[in-house]
């Protein structure tokens, strides 16, 4: 390939310039700033700032909250990431044997994914709602004793399922593709192999869509961990009682509302120390796609 | 025991466009029936409808003497060798072998003898553990096979099958295929667009053309007397030669117009053709054409030469053994045998008999 020379040496820079810029201003400087407060103290009103080293790790990492914090992230992400996969894939083979409105129906799905975080999360709060819900109380009504804003174990399943169900449609997608690359007399040949529709899907399908799971399970991971700010802060607010504040929300919390700007960098480094983590899985594993020819 | 019998078998697509329209055919037990025909005229659809991958819209397919109408695939007791191999990407080619086997619950014994015995038939054996990815065109090939052969069902269907491999390769298969079939005695369907093919794998070759048969028979039989316009173009390379006896460049032949007054087109094929050197040699049952040559064609053994009957009429081709060393533009004159001229109606394009 020959090599694309520039007549003037400034030219290229000045075209890099724009994206660069936004790199640095938006990228490097909060985390710089964030890694330079979390080894400082400051008081609530910012008159004074001591460096202190570690000391705000080691009182996150022995500090109880955290540690249940950082165990609801877990049982959050991981019930949001399957609660957004197993509907999705379920959407994706029913939506490959729609034979008439194929793609009227595809569109349809894709809509949730177009919804905002807080406006999703909105439409969740006002549906089971305790004092206004139309699901709510059809849930009382039928005898299920339904309030997400004292039951914490409540509040978080309104919370995954607010959160899955923005992502399905992302999911729905990219397991349609998936199957859809499934040649089908694979399927055929399963069909004569004597393998019933189950079988086929298990034995054959699942396994050459796997590279596609796993992908959606990583970037699914990603999504709840930390984008569904928005929906906590709309539906349960990381309450009751903390039972649903997650690491991001929790970040938040520490530093904007109790002011304890010294911790509240310290998460925000270690989660960073986990994005970055997540995303080398992610370049490691999946860029490095399986390839059957 | 298992023929395959089809009659007036249909296949009306939602939309209302018809694929197959009526085919009637019995293969018997044991025989390697072949359908050829041009891409669209419903072959691989009649083959699917015998597999069960595709509805049957009228008619009844029967195998080994049941109507199996609406059994599922696995429930037909036939094994389907397809054009992509379809061979599961993700297994070995053990695997893959053992896939259909282990689906209907044979005995473990039972399973490792006869993929055992697959493997030594098509010498598959040093690729057992590897994976379909792994393995060049001829080699998929011949797991597709055998994950066919393992099975020993009554009946093996082939979707063009050779169609992905280079021509070399093709050749050598083809050859390898008839000689299992041959082996194993398994009544076989076959479909494929090249009529060489055709000719070289068929017991019993069936030519179909927009849904319809137009000729089933030996294919030795078809080839001598092909029943359509249709079937004298389609089988043989190269193509029957064609004159319309109302075209331009047709008055020499007129007297071989057959019975009847519609119009008519004669046909003769280049090999019962030849080119005559000067005016000397013709025989009493010839008729002498002028050409005029218009190019050569060399295949090595032969050479094909083509030229226009002089009055600007059809072009008509000539086997010639050797290399012919003739230019465009070159007259000369070619003999052919009065009887080698088949007659077709021009309107119905069926072939007419000499009372």
């Amino acid at each position: 390939m020959p090599k694309a020379a520039f007549p003037n040496k400034l030219l290229p820079y000045l075209l890099l310039a724009p994206q660069v810029l936004v790199t640095l201003v938006f990228f490097y400087w909060p985390a710089s700033q964030a890694l330079y407060q979390s080894v400082l103290k400051e008081d609530a009103f910012g008159l004074k700032t001591e460096f202190v080293g570690l000391a705000n790790f080691s009182a996150i990492l022995s500090n109880p909250n955290y540690l249940s914090s950082l165990q609801t992230t877990l049982i959050f992400s991981i019930s949001t990431a399957l609660l957004a996969m197993a509907p999705a894939l379920l959407l994706a083979t029913a939506a490959e044997k729609v034979v008439r409105g194929k793609g009227f129906y595809r569109t349809l799905m894709i809509w949730p994914y177009a919804v905002a975080p807080a406006v999703a999360g909105l439409l969740w709060l006002f549906m089971f709602n305790p004092t206004m819900g139309t699901f709510a109380y059809m849930l009382r009504a039928a005898g299920v004793p339904w309030d997400p804003l004292l039951n914490g174990d409540q509040a978080m399943l309104l919370v995954v399922v607010a959160a899955a169900w923005k992502q399905i449609s992302y999911n729905f997608l990219f397991f349609v593709a998936a199957l859809q690359s499934i040649p089908r007399s694979l399927v055929e040949a399963a069909a004569i192999d004597g393998a019933g529709s189950t079988k086929r899907f298990w034995t054959i399908v699942f396994p050459l869509i796997a590279p596609t799971s796993f992908f959606l399970l990583v970037v699914n991971t990603v999504y709840a961990f930390f984008d569904t700010f928005g929906i906590i802060d709309a539906v349960t607010a990381g309450g009751p009682a903390r039972a649903t504040e997650t690491l991001v929300y929790k970040v938040y919390i520490d530093g904007f509302v109790n002011l304890d700007l010294g911790g509240s960098a310290a998460q925000s480094v270690i989660l960073m120390a986990i994005v970055i983590a997540l995303t080398a899985i992610q370049f490691r594993y999946v860029e490095r796609k399986v390839h059957y020819a | 025991m298992a023929a395959i019998e089809l009659s007036e078998v249909r296949k009306v697509y939602a939309g209302g466009v018809e694929a197959v329209k009526g085919v009637s055919l019995t293969i018997p037990d044991g025989a390697f029936c072949v359908l050829v025909g041009p891409s669209g005229c419903g072959k691989s659809t009649l083959l699917r409808m015998v597999a069960g991958l595709e509805g049957i819209s009228g008619g009844t397919v029967r195998i080994g003497g049941r109507v199996v109408n609406d059994l599922e695939p696995a429930s037909r007791d036939i094994a389907m060798v397809f054009q992509n191999y379809a061979l599961y990407p993700h297994m070995t080619v053990r695997q893959n072998l053992e896939y259909g086997l282990k689906n209907r619950k044979t005995p473990k014994e039972e399973i490792a003898r006869r993929v055992e015995e697959a493997a030594r038939i098509l010498e598959i054996g040093q690729y057992l553990d590897r994976r379909p990815g792994q393995l060049s065109g001829g080699q998929r090939q011949r797991v597709a096979m055998g994950r066919a052969i393992v099975r020993e069902p009554a009946a093996f269907l082939f979707d063009e099958p050779l169609s992905n491999l280079d021509a070399k390769l093709r050749v050598t298969m083809r050859a390898e295929i008839r000689r299992l079939q041959r082996r194993l005695k398994t009544t076989s369907l076959y479909v494929t667009h090249d009529q060489l093919e055709a000719m070289t794998l068929a017991d019993q070759l069936v030519v179909l053309n927009a849904g319809r048969i137009e000729q089933a028979g030996s294919p030795m039989a078809i080839y001598e007397k092909p029943a359509s316009l249709f079937v004298a173009t389609f089988i043989g390379s190269p193509a029957m030669n064609l004159v319309p006896l109302d075209g331009p460049g047709a008055s020499p032949l007129a007297t071989l117009a057959g019975p009847g007054r519609g119009r008519q087109v004669l046909g003769i094929r280049p090999e019962h053709m030849r080119l005559l050197d000067g005016g000397a040699g013709v025989r009493a049952d010839e008729i002498v054409l002028d050409l005029v040559v218009s190019g050569v064609e060399v295949v090595g053994a032969e050479s094909y030469v083509t030229g226009r009957l002089a009055h600007g009429g059809p072009e008509l081709a000539v086997r010639v053994p050797g290399y012919s060393h003739l230019e465009p533009g070159a007259a000369v004159k070619a003999a052919a045998p009065l009887g080698a001229f088949h007659r077709f109606d021009a309107e119905s394009g069926r072939r007419l008999e000499l009372a």
